[in-house]
């Protein structure tokens, strides 16, 4: 491919499951060229500057349409690009999982071309559907903006939910895949939002730390992911009927989220005795 | 059959012309433009479609099917003149139809009447509404004439009316709106945007509009042979170097430094991919293209290289 990918990364690209055509671009426009350098930016992310923990890959289906849904956690689009990452490298063969994005990537330069090209379309219902009925596998994120504009001390709560993917995916049969993500809300400590500084550059706003720009901290990530849930029905059912699904989804995720969470103060707590004297006879100490 | 071709000087209403004839059907054309070397079995009547001789080949004629061709889709003519030749043309081709007795009326329209924008769905499938009216106010003329073509599916029920909205053509005859965008050595483009673009060849271009009159569907269908490639790709792969500037650049560029002066809206259009959905089509005719995307730019690019030593 190019110097940037590394064959690994390039192998991986080559065995996902995607009708590519001889330019090496699918009938949406996802570029093969275009994955490999993604994915090599998430590499980096994903197995280097955060720690990511991820349990629960055996539930997401090897193939076929599947829709990932879960909480939003940090300002910016952390939770989205390791779920994405976990998906390509975690699973065998890889799957490439495709968000739903925000109408303004789409408007601002390079960001649409790069949405565009790695399979993240803009959140339309014509997007999503037409994606599911091509067997596909749809992340979402049913809290929108108002889950990445959570606040540090709100990071592990959850906000309103969306009903239109519980429709969704009764009208297209999709299981729906709950997951919990943690941590995101601690590598983008947001103390507060800007909303003005975000009009400045075409973006809904900007997440303020308390170091001031929105770059994310090294920290421990955990995702994990749930059993498939199906709910019966064609998607046109009273409003009452949707809601109570979208609820049994909502407290599903709530319950992955504490279990991320004690899996992630376990972790912490461990480095943390590790980092105090001697656990005996590590490898390096007798050589 | 006896078909009428209103626009039949056009590259494609050539194409469809001489297609026609070889599959046995007798064929009529009415154009200004003269068509000197026209097949022996066309017969020709250089008049305006507008004029009171038009009618008189309708009448005369009287054809069983009629491929309307004659609509003008490139921005150089002045607008009043556009307005007259593709809306009141329209409206002259479906009275002259009725009134001559034809059985069916095939209107040949533009996929961009979808319209481009940020906000716009990848695959837009007939019932999406006409965006290009207000991401390309200059294409407004081409949305009303396919409306009003639509219009005749209840105005005219004895009459059976297609619709068809075609993606870009690109081939070997280096005619069509993609292909004027890919004449120059160099190619600009917007800086940090590339859209999808969705083409077919000419020859399938021929096959599909045949397959309307042959299987005489009713409605509206897209059509669209391979998968839409991106802009960038497709004009490295005609062999001219993609040339990336920003929008601003770009917009105050246009009409000068050899670069063709469009309204800026067509800006919008190189920026967001219009791409249609021709599943309805292939299910109603079994049309399937016989060109890939990637032989299409191939057979223009070995057609129009790019001569050496020009700038």
């Amino acid at each position: 491919m190019t110097l940037l990918v590394s064959d690994s990364i390039a192998q991986r690209v080559q065995r996902l499951e995607i009708p590519f055509n001889s330019f090496g671009v699918d009938p949406y426009g996802i570029s093969r060229k275009h994955l490999g350098l993604f994915f090599s930016l998430l590499d980096f992310f994903y197995h280097h500057y955060f720690s990511v923990g991820v349990t629960g890959t055996e539930n997401v289906p090897a193939r076929g349409r599947a829709m990932l849904v879960g909480n939003h956690s940090g300002g910016i689009a952390i939770d989205g690009a390791m779920v994405v990452a976990s998906m390509f490298f975690e699973m065998e063969p890889p799957r490439l999982a495709e968000g739903m994005a925000e109408k303004f990537i789409n408007r601002l330069p390079f960001t649409s071309l790069w949405s565009s090209r790695t399979g993240h379309f803009t959140g339309l219902p014509e997007h999503a559907s037409r994606l599911l009925e091509d067997e596909r596998l749809l992340m979402v994120f049913p809290e929108g903006a108002r889950g990445t504009a959570k606040l540090y001390s709100e990071r592990n709560s959850l906000v309103n939910f969306g009903s239109g993917f519980v429709r969704l995916a009764m009208k297209t049969k999709t299981p729906i895949l709950p997951f919990g993500f943690v941590g995101g809300g601690d590598a983008v400590p947001t103390v507060a939002n800007s909303y003005t500084i975000g009009r400045l550059f075409g973006v809904p706003y900007i997440p303020i730390t308390p170091y001031l720009v929105p770059a994310p901290l090294p920290v421990q990530l955990e995702i994990t992911y749930g059993e498939p849930m199906t709910f019966a029905g064609t998607g046109a059912e009273e409003d009452e009927v949707i809601l109570g699904h979208v609820e049994q989804v909502k407290a599903r995720i709530a319950e992955l989220i504490e279990a991320g969470r004690g899996r992630r103060r376990s972790k912490l707590a461990l480095d943390q005795r590790g980092a105090a004297p001697p656990r005996p006879a590590s490898s390096k100490e007798r050589a | 059959m006896r078909v009428l071709i209103p626009g039949i000087t056009g590259q494609l209403g050539r194409r469809v012309a001489t297609r026609l004839l070889e599959e046995g059907h007798q064929v009529i054309g009415i154009d200004r433009r003269p068509w000197p070397t026209a097949p022996a079995g066309v017969e020709m009547h250089n008049v305006d479609l507008q004029k009171r001789a038009a009618e008189e080949v309708f009448r005369k004629s009287r054809p069983q099917a009629v491929i309307h061709m004659a609509t003008v889709t490139h921005l150089v003519e002045q607008t009043e003149e556009r307005y007259r030749i593709n809306l009141g043309g329209t409206r002259v081709v479906f009275d002259n139809s009725r009134a001559c007795g034809a059985e069916h009326v095939i209107f040949v329209g533009r996929h961009t009447y979808y319209g481009a924008g940020p906000e716009s769905p990848l695959y837009h499938t007939e019932e999406d509404p006409p965006m290009a009216v207000s991401t390309f106010p200059e294409l407004a003329d081409l949305v009303a004439a396919d409306l009003y073509a639509c219009t005749a599916l209840w105005r005219a029920p004895e009459l059976c009316t297609t619709v068809l909205r075609m993606c870009y053509t690109l081939g070997p005859t280096g005619h069509g709106t993609l292909a004027s965008f890919l004449r120059g050595p160099h190619v600009p483009y917007v800086l940090g945007f590339d859209p999808l673009f969705q083409f077919m060849h000419e020859q399938d271009v021929v096959t599909a509009i045949c397959l309307a009159l042959e299987k005489r569907i009713r409605g509206v269908y897209n059509v669209s042979g391979p998968q839409p490639v991106p802009l960038s790709l497709i004009i490295r792969a005609a062999g001219r170097v993609a040339v990336p500037l920003p929008e601003f650049v770009l917009r105050n560029a246009l009409g000068r430094f050899g670069l063709p002066k469009l309204p800026r809206a067509a800006l919008t259009h190189i920026k967001y991919p219009v791409v249609v959905d021709s599943a309805a089509f292939r299910a109603a005719t079994g049309f399937k293209h016989a060109i890939d995307e990637a032989q299409a730019v191939r057979e223009f690019r070995d057609a129009h290289p790019v001569q050496a030593g020009r700038p």
